[in-house]
């Protein structure tokens, strides 16, 4: 085994290959552009290694100088995690050359499957199903359309020397195929010069499948069952999932089956996986897309479900050891989900945020929540990398329980400074939807404007706070306690005018205060600004489960909590806030003093005035004493009802004065709404 | 046992049925909203602007957060004066104060300024009989100008008008029920003796106004020139006259300080909880009605209507096989116990003696009793005259009347001629009578009374004259029933505690039986059960 190896790359996964390397006793040495001099890998590791400027291509993109530092800091291998040089010839080539192992697969698969052409040819070769497709020279339109006929519609006809959509065109029945023909070849001949095209089948709902493979050098070859990555955003993977969900078995054997031949026509030595796309509407055929030669983001649902440190498999296989188990020993359990958080702003297109961090913690270590970040309390992000920050992975026996912690530790997980997309992979895990057949299309289906902005995120706090306090009222009758709000007026079904409850509500954090004036009908909760907006409470055992949904569909779900007195504690969408709430009636009985006289001041018995204490024009605060007033022998002192100033005083010392004679008025200060 | 259903909620006579329901309940729905609207946007605008709060919010001020409001007639007044007077403009029903029930009667002045029609007086006796029978300290939230004049001779003399209102309180503050006012606007005259006749009164500083005659009848009698403020104002009636005893800043005050009064009154503790677990049914009330449909001709089965209302669906049916138009069943409705007495076909002697044999059964064990009517009436022709069917239909009749057990009555589709009488209708004065939008009630429906009409009229015209006179005679006869058997005209009218929806009955029921079995002790004294 080796004694230190180089990590080329940077963020979450150098940190992760890092956390492997110590646990087998392997040194590490990190390397670092300019711009992460202080980030938390270079931390991390035991030795560090500037290569270059902040831009990539300045620094991890470089091959010679990750070569120069490995050699300089005696490293005998080389993990270059995902992205950056890890699936490029020159980093195997320079390797080669410098006497460094190279942890991942020989050079032969990497250079086939760096090829989209030459991987699907080799994938027909071993028996591998791809999407179906028409690729030939024979371009005459009889044959493109027998060959449509073969494929079925709907299909895309594609230029050959294309990209970027120009030439593509969608046809979805054969009656319309000659004339997207003449089209696509018109654009095609258009925009490169060449009008042959390609057939390939179109698949409306796909699913994202994918299999882990492991094959050591000694000819061995083992698959870790499949993972679901079918949460993307624009080809980005979001959510990632193992086992797929609602896959029936005998499809992942199929799956199992044709990543295993991939391997073997690839003498496949490292870690890779195999990507297929299932047609979620009828397919039982998983079709063959492309081969990862190296470790995937998504790697840590299969770790937790199988049990196995991949890292330490691609380690252990780089330096020449067989595989330490065969199929026959690898057994998968449970159910782990990962979520993807970046620092971007899904309410603003995912545009980036960028900048220092001013606040970052790590939920505490709990049973089924694993957090892989790239990130510590000093970290910076900044424009030239990758915009995903950490993963949080959720593991449980069943996929409820991993989506439970996994959203667990999305909402723990604090990063202040910068904006990410927390709240929506929230609401994607809360979404009613997310339990069903997955595709790729499920972002722009069911967030087609990114996820829920920050105003409703907080009329969604208001609504569950107001609704969890109100149920939380107890109504001391049989029947009628747990008829709640019942009221003949209101309609069955809608939201006609229920019972209503008037609350005040102070935001302890921001410190406002609103009037909320909360609306019931049967079990629906609603604000009358916001009808859409409606909510219904569960009681559990942790306190009120507030589901709020607009326009039927769940946008949140919100936890509320009583903690002491009129104080109350939210939770949802990653945010937490803390209120103060008090019924409307709350305070009006000891509000005014009303009951005594408003603002002017009478004698409430006849009597002497024994004492003048103020004139027109003084200031006065609601309780200061202004006269006595001497009756029955005894003195009473008689005080300013109101804060305010004087406006006239009607009487003398000495006075005589009989009930209810007006003694002082007060012209009560502008302000003055309470007088307590 | 818990029963089956036999329903096809697939099958096109359901579907059809739903369809023509869901008219209904649109317009039931349409008909609610009016009546919550008060006086409309602009008057409700104003009355706000002066510091008032519409006469609803009140009542959900004053209720416990989460109390139900067992809301009577806010349909009284539809159709009546150009629909100006929504809710007969008072809003009056139980909802819980501090842990008690209590009876809310509570003015709206955007409606006339709050002012008495004759339906406003019904709703005030009516909501005041419910009181005194289920024991209900009564809060009056005051904000009315006393009768509308117009209709003086509608409101002013007759037992059951305007004095009644006063004499009830009176009577209840005798039998230690608490009569308590909050006063928001001017009472005049009349107006004025609700606070005056009550146990204690607050009254709201600024807007609340109390006098016997206002400054033009002043001006007037005896020609003193007074505003209203030093006639009747707050102040004075709280410091000087003694009227009222609280004063309070504003109505929120006002609110609150009759809670607290409340929260000390010293009213027995409510009934015990329900005697077995609430079970919901087992079977959709959202299916009625697609069973029940809009046409009374369609015949049913009733126990299909049972068992979407009754706890886990469970009927303890009494003789099954005999008199089977009426079905007599013991049940429990949100874990009280009921008996329910429900038509399914026409009566004859076997099913009334049937009943007034169930009935007695419900005596002996405390079951309140509930009559479900859809009824066209007791059994005609010779053969029922001869066995007898008046004085077996009598036996009903006489054990319904004298039951002595709390009553609780549904319409749920016709409810003609003296099947309305026998099945406990509003002239037997149940606790509480509530109808659904598809029934009906009427001496007999349109087209019987057109027959009957005609047919007399042919007997009187000798000739053939009258082809003509008959035919108008009809149009007239089935214009006349069709509108006053409409189950709005009656509700219209207070003829009912209100219309309810197929799936808000089981609730309303709930809520009528819990408020029954706290009020009303085990009637005492040896009785056995006849067999009949």
């Amino acid at each position: 085994m080796f004694q230190r190896i180089l990590i080329a790359n940077r963020g979450e996964i150098a940190c992760r290959i890092i956390r492997t390397a110590r646990r087998m006793g392997i040194e590490t040495v990190a390397v670092y552009s300019e711009a992460d001099a202080g980030a938390r890998h270079v931390a991390e590791a035991d030795f560090a290694v500037a290569i270059g400027a902040a831009s990539a291509s300045a620094s991890y993109l470089r091959a010679e100088r990750i070569i120069e530092a490995a050699v300089s800091s005696g490293a005998q291998a080389i993990h270059p995690g995902y992205g950056f040089l890890s699936e490029k010839l020159e980093l195997i080539d320079a390797c080669e050359k410098h006497g460094i192992q190279f942890v991942g697969p020989n050079r032969r698969a990497i250079e086939s499957m760096g090829s989209k052409i030459e991987s699907k040819r080799m994938a027909r070769a071993a028996g591998v199903v791809c999407v179906p497709g028409y690729d030939e020279d024979d371009q005459s339109p009889v044959r493109l359309r027998d060959e449509a006929g073969k494929i079925g519609f709907p299909l895309l006809i594609k230029a050959s020397a294309g990209g970027g959509g120009k030439g593509m065109r969608r046809v979805n029945a054969a009656d319309e195929f000659d004339a997207m023909l003449a089209l696509a070849r018109k654009e095609a001949l258009a925009s490169f010069g060449d009008e042959r095209v390609l057939l390939e089948k179109y698949i409306v709902n796909p699913r994202h499948l994918e299999v882990q493979l492991v094959g050591d050098r000694h000819g061995h070859l083992v698959h870790l069952f499949e993972r679901e990555c079918s949460i993307q955003r624009r080809f980005q993977k979001v959510i990632e999932e193992a086992p797929a969900n609602h896959l029936p078995t005998a499809v992942a054997e199929k799956l199992y089956e044709a990543a295993l031949r991939m391997g073997q026509v690839m003498g496949y030595d490292n870690a890779g996986t195999v990507e297929f796309v299932l047609d979620a509407d009828q397919g039982d055929t998983p079709y063959f897309l492309e081969v990862n030669t190296r470790l995937q983001v998504e790697h840590p649902v299969t770790e937790l479900t199988t049990g196995i440190d991949l890292v330490e498999w691609q380690l252990r296989v780089a330096a020449g050891e067989a595989l330490p188990l065969t199929q026959n020993e690898i057994h998968r359990s449970g159910w782990a989900m990962e979520c993807r958080l970046n620092a971007e702003e899904p309410e603003h297109d995912y545009r980036a945020s960028l900048g220092p961090l001013i606040g970052y913690a790590e939920p505490d270590k709990q049973a089924g929540v694993r957090i892989d970040s790239g990130l510590h309390a000093c970290s910076e992000v900044t424009p030239y990398y990758d915009s995903m920050l950490a993963k949080v992975i959720g593991f449980g026996a069943t996929r409820a329980e991993a989506t439970a912690r996994v959203r667990l530790g999305v909402e723990q997980l604090r990063i202040e400074g910068v904006r990410t997309n927390a709240s929506l992979l929230l609401q994607i895990l809360q979404h009613p939807e997310f339990s069903a057949v997955l595709t790729t299309r499920f972002l722009d289906q069911h967030f087609p404007n990114g996820p829920l902005p920050e105003v409703q995120q907080r009329q969604a706090h208001v609504l569950a706070v107001a609704a969890a306090w109100s149920a939380s009222q107890p109504v001391h009758n049989p029947v009628w306690g747990g008829l709640r709000s019942f009221r003949i007026t209101a309609p069955s079904v809608g939201i006609g005018r229920g019972a209503a409850v008037n609350l005040q509500l102070s935001d302890v954090s921001a410190t406002t205060s609103e009037a909320v004036r909360l609306m019931q009908t049967g079990g629906v909760y609603w604000l009358p600004a916001q009808p859409e907006l409606q909510a219904r409470v569960v009681h559990g055992a942790q306190g009120w489960e507030v589901a709020v949904c607009e326009g039927g569909v769940l946008v949140a779900t919100v936890h509320v909590q009583h903690t002491t007195g009129q104080r109350w504690f939210s939770w949802a969408l990653g945010q937490s806030r803390v209120w103060d709430i008090e019924h409307d009636l709350a305070h009006s009985l000891n509000a005014s003093s009303a009951q005594s006289q408003g603002n002017n001041l009478s004698a409430s018995l006849p009597g002497r005035i024994s004492e003048v204490m103020v004139q027109a024009g003084d200031t006065v605060a609601a309780g200061d004493p202004v006269l006595t007033l001497e009756a029955m022998k005894l003195y009473h002192g008689l005080s300013a009802p109101v804060s305010g100033t004087v406006r006239q005083v009607h009487v003398k010392l000495g006075d005589i004065v009989g009930q209810g004679h007006l003694l002082v008025e007060i012209e009560p200060a502008p302000d003055n709404t309470e007088t307590k | 046992m818990t029963a089956t259903s036999k329903i096809n909620a697939r099958s096109p006579a359901f579907k059809n049925n739903q369809q023509s329901y869901s008219g209904m309940l649109t317009t039931l729905r349409e008909r609610m909203a009016w009546a919550v609207r008060g006086g409309g946007d602009k008057l409700v605008q104003r009355h706000i602007a002066r510091g008032k709060l519409p006469v609803r919010e009140r009542i959900d001020l004053l209720l416990d957060v989460g109390s139900p409001f067992l809301e009577i007639s806010p349909l009284a007044g539809w159709g009546l004066y150009n629909n100006e007077v929504p809710s007969a403009g008072a809003v009056a029903g139980i909802g819980i104060v501090e842990g008690q029930h209590c009876m809310v009667i509570a003015n709206d002045a955007t409606v006339k300024g709050g002012s008495f029609f004759k339906e406003t007086v019904r709703k005030h006796v009516r909501a005041q009989e419910i009181a005194l029978q289920n024991r209900l300290p009564c809060l009056y939230l005051v904000d009315c100008g006393g009768a509308f004049l117009p209709e003086q001779d509608q409101v002013f003399p007759d037992w059951g008008h305007f004095g009644t209102t006063f004499f009830n309180q009176c009577r209840m503050s005798a039998e230690g029920l608490p009569q308590l006012s909050a006063v928001f606007g001017g009472c005049t005259a009349g107006g004025a003796y609700i606070p005056a006749l009550s146990d204690e009164a607050i009254i709201v500083e600024g807007t609340g106004r109390i006098h016997l005659g206002g400054p033009p009848i002043v001006k007037a009698a005896i020609n003193e020139v007074v505003d209203g403020e030093t006639l009747g104002g707050a102040g004075m009636h709280t410091r000087v006259s003694g009227v009222t005893d609280y004063l309070a800043a504003d109505e929120h005050q006002a609110l609150a300080k009759l809670r607290q009064i409340v929260r000390h009154l010293n009213m027995p503790a409510a009934a015990s909880a329900p005697p077995r677990e609430v079970l919901p049914p087992r079977f959709d009330a959202e299916e009625i009605p697609g069973i029940v449909g809009t046409d009374l001709k369609q015949p049913y089965d009733v126990r299909e209507v049972l068992v979407r209302l009754v706890d886990d669906s469970e009927l303890q049916e009494f003789k099954p096989e005999y008199g089977a138009t009426l079905v007599c069943a013991t049940a429990h409705i949100h874990g009280r116990p009921v008996g329910i007495l429900a038509n399914n076909g026409v009566l004859f002697s076997e099913s009334s003696v049937k009943g007034a044999h169930f009935i007695e059964l419900c005596n002996q064990r405390n079951i309140p009793l509930l009559f479900l009517q859809n009824i066209t009436g007791f059994m005609v022709g010779t053969e029922a005259e001869r066995g007898g069917i008046a004085k077996h239909s009598a036996k009903l009749v006489y054990a319904m009347a004298t039951a002595r057990v709390p009553r609780l009555t549904v319409l749920i589709g016709g409810s003609y001629g003296a099947g309305n009488y026998g099945m406990c209708g509003r002239g037997f004065a149940p606790n509480f009578l509530f109808a659904w939008p598809n029934s009906r009630i009427a001496t007999m429906s349109p087209e019987v009374a057109t027959t009957v009409l005609t047919e007399l009229r042919k007997g009187s015209l000798k000739g053939n004259s009258g082809e003509a006179e008959l035919a108008e005679l009809a149009r007239e006869t089935t214009d006349q029933f069709t509108r006053q058997s409409d189950p709005y005209y009656a509700t219209a009218r207070l003829w009912d505690d209100g219309i309810i929806e197929p799936t808000q009955t089981r609730d309303v029921l709930g809520l009528c039986l819990q408020l029954v079995a706290q009020a009303t002790p085990r009637a005492t004294g040896p009785s056995p059960v006849f067999r009949m």
